[in-house]
């Protein structure tokens, strides 16, 4: 291992956790853009510092386990939620020669992997927080994202077929011609919506749902820990935006710029609409949401891959 | 093996998997133990990831770690055990219980562990010459077992138990939907 | 289907809306003359105190914030003291309804914030001003029946000179 990819495994996360960190400051401008106000703007230019004063207050606030809950597990879930992110974001290439970890083989695989992990900072912190509204959010948290932890990975099928392959790089290679958005654009849906869901992201933030769980299954942390699942899902909004960027909207390619810039603009972008996307939709009621997962994107993902199966077979056999 | 530190890498993940396999039975409280299972199988990914079978590794994450073992948690939270359980849990570990079981196991172990330099030595090196040769050729990497490899011999050799695996989850599906709909009726 | 999309590109429309903020340190709002804010005790036109102490508006409070003892000098009623318990006062305004003088009177002014709580508490000092708000000319002790040095009974505006029991005239 060198020396410079040292330094990026070292750096990565850290400078990843910035940009989380950011993006909280992002967010609410942009919610208040979209909500004709303004957002913080008081600290530093343009409040680009309230970032900075959110996480000193953070920092500094009563670190509080409750005595009802279970101490390992407690401090522990968190821990999950971050890691598995973090870990993650690892095999995404950011250029075609830069990874903050390594190209690895089955990298969509491992990323889906993480995803599955990550429910567990979920369904533990609720576990173990020992109270009824955490219990019943990490109960939702556990049921949605299995759901829809299975549309994910079969509207990811398509993709894989048209690159054949799990790696990510040879996915962004193979979409020299063409962004896998156009063949794949049914598959870009599905995945969008169980991206959502995964990030428990609005309109799909049952697991939260603040007005009827209180705060759902982080109801009972606080401090430094609540920072963590906090930063942990903002850093979970980047992961599915660099993941949609680069499976199907061609990833670091882009004519005249430099390829991080590319990649880094498209994330942007989905971010943003993600964001969007918050700002317009109301929640789902529970019911619907299992409906729409297993009633809709389950036949359409399933469709999806028959579809491109289809033709990749057509093609296969003139 | 070859290098020494996936070698090395291997032998704690092995140990880990042990260990963490040692937790899950004696855990009072079941989240614990299935937390401890999922380190299992975690382990047990990057040992199977070593040997150079990613694919399976990734798979055995996902679906086993990542989906098995969640619903597993969850159902354990649905039941709401409390202290009675963890009472009734630990007179079950009592050494009178647990002796007989382990005098077997153990028993086991050591039959399989004599078995098994027989059972590893036989195997003709692969790329080795007409069985003469000065030493060996440097020992071929191993073999990578990839998507590619997993999905034909899925689909070839193995596609009977494919297929009865796939009517038996077809099976459980039904039965599943046929419950729940039995409730939705008599509510 | 439709709908959700249509509502997304409507909310991406807003960003080229005005925004609705004041920023308000820097940009003050306009407060129209009748905001019930900060509460103020008036003064008649030549000064007097308008409290008559009549306890009126301690009663209408919904939230008992207001507390005045009456004292009498020269035949004329005063609060001895007058406590606004302005932490808790809602600002409903229903004082001024009650008060019969218009000496209470709730003033366009909302900037009072205090690092201690005990600071809110407003005694009459704090309370009295020495203008008489939004009735410039009322003054309660011209328009009504009660004698006081330097008005007989029936001097008032608008009063009839009281009848004269021992006359037998109309
Ligand atoms: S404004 Fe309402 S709450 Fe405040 S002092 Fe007057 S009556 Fe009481
Ligand atoms: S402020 Fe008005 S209502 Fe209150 S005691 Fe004085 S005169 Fe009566």
């Amino acid at each position: 291992m060198t020396r410079a990819s040292l330094a990026l495994v070292v750096l990565g996360p850290f400078a990843l956790l910035g940009l989380a960190t950011v993006l909280t400051w992002v967010e609410r401008r942009l919610l208040g853009l979209w909500q004709d106000r303004h957002g913080p703007n008081r600290v530093g230019p343009g409040g680009l510092f309230q970032p900075v004063a959110d996480g000193t207050k953070i920092l500094f606030k009563q670190d509080w386990i409750p005595p009802f809950a279970d101490r390992s597990v407690f401090i522990l879930a968190p821990v999950i939620g971050m890691m598995t992110v973090l870990l993650s974001f690892g095999v995404i290439p950011l250029t075609d020669t830069l990874w903050i970890a390594g190209n690895l083989n089955v990298g969509l695989l491992f990323i889906l992997g993480m995803m599955g992990l990550g429910v567990y900072a979920v369904v533990l912190a609720g576990w173990a927080s020992n109270s009824k509204y955490a219990l019943l959010g990490g109960m939702r948290a556990a049921a949605q994202m299995i759901s829809y932890e299975v549309f994910m990975g079969l509207s990811l099928l398509g993709v894989v077929m048209l690159a054949g392959s799990f790696n990510l790089r040879t996915i962004v290679s193979a979409q020299a011609g063409l962004w896998f958005i156009v063949p794949q654009g049914l598959g870009f849906c599905v995945f969008l919506l169980a991206g959502l869901a995964e990030t428990h992201r609005l309109p799909f933030d049952l697991p939260e749902g603040e007005n009827e769980l209180g705060a759902g299954f982080h109801t009972e942390y606080s401090g430094m820990k609540f920072g963590m699942f906090f930063i942990a899902e903002y850093a979970g909004i980047v992961l599915i935006s660099a993941l949609i960027a680069t499976l199907y909207l061609g990833g670091w390619r882009g004519p005249w710029l430099a390829p991080a810039l590319w990649f880094a603009l498209k994330t942007g972008v989905v971010v943003v609409f993600f964001i969007l996307l918050r700002a317009a939709l109301p929640r789902l009621r529970y019911d619907q949401l299992m409906a729409l997962g297993w009633k809709v994107l389950l036949p359409l993902s399933l469709l999806n891959v028959m579809a491109t199966a289809t033709v990749l077979m057509l093609r296969a056999t003139p | 093996m070859h290098a020494p530190i996936p070698h090395a890498l291997g032998l704690l993940c092995a140990a880990t998997t042990l260990v963490g396999a040692m937790m899950v039975i004696t855990r009072k409280v079941v989240v614990h133990a299935v937390l401890y299972l999922v380190v299992t199988l975690l382990a047990l990914a990057v040992v199977l990831a070593l040997l150079g079978a990613p694919f399976a590794a990734a798979l055995e994450v996902i679906i086993y770690a990542g989906a098995i073992m969640v619903l597993f948690v969850f159902v354990v939270m649905m039941l709401n055990l409390g202290q009675a359980d963890s009472a009734r849990e630990s007179e079950w570990m009592r050494p009178r219980a647990w002796l007989g079981p382990a005098l077997l196991a153990a028993l086991l172990c050591a039959e399989l562990l004599y078995a098994l330099p027989s059972l590893l030595a036989p195997l003709p090196p692969p790329f080795a010459g007409p069985a003469t040769e000065t030493p060996l050729p440097p020992a071929p990497p191993l073999f990578r077992l990839g998507v590619h490899d997993v999905g034909l011999s899925l689909f070839g050799p193995y596609v009977l138990m494919v297929e009865l695996v796939s009517f038996l989850l077809l099976a459980g599906l039904v039965s599943a939907f046929h419950i729940g709909r039995r409730r939705a009726e008599e509510r | 289907m439709l709908d959700t999309l249509r509502t997304v590109f409507l909310t991406f429309l807003h960003s080229f809306h005005r925004r609705a903020t004041v920023q308000y340190p820097e940009q003050q709002p306009y407060l129209p003359p009748r905001y019930r804010g900060r509460i103020i005790l008036s003064r008649d036109p030549d000064g007097a105190e308008r409290c008559v102490a009549c306890n009126l508006c301690a009663v209408a409070c919904p939230v008992d914030c207001i507390s005045l003892q009456k004292t009498e000098a020269d035949g004329r009623w005063y609060p001895q003291y007058f406590r606004i318990n302005f932490s808790r006062c809602i600002f409903c305004g229903f004082c001024e309804e009650a008060c019969p003088t218009y000496a209470i009177q709730l003033t366009p002014d909302f900037e009072m914030s205090e690092y201690a709580r005990p600071n809110l508490v407003y005694e009459k000092e704090d309370l009295l001003i020495s203008g008489v708000g939004k009735y410039p000319d009322y003054s309660f002790y011209h328009v009504t029946g009660i004698p006081i040095p330097g008005k007989d009974r029936g001097a008032s505006e608008r009063e009839r000179p009281p009848v004269d029991l021992h006359s037998l005239l109309p």
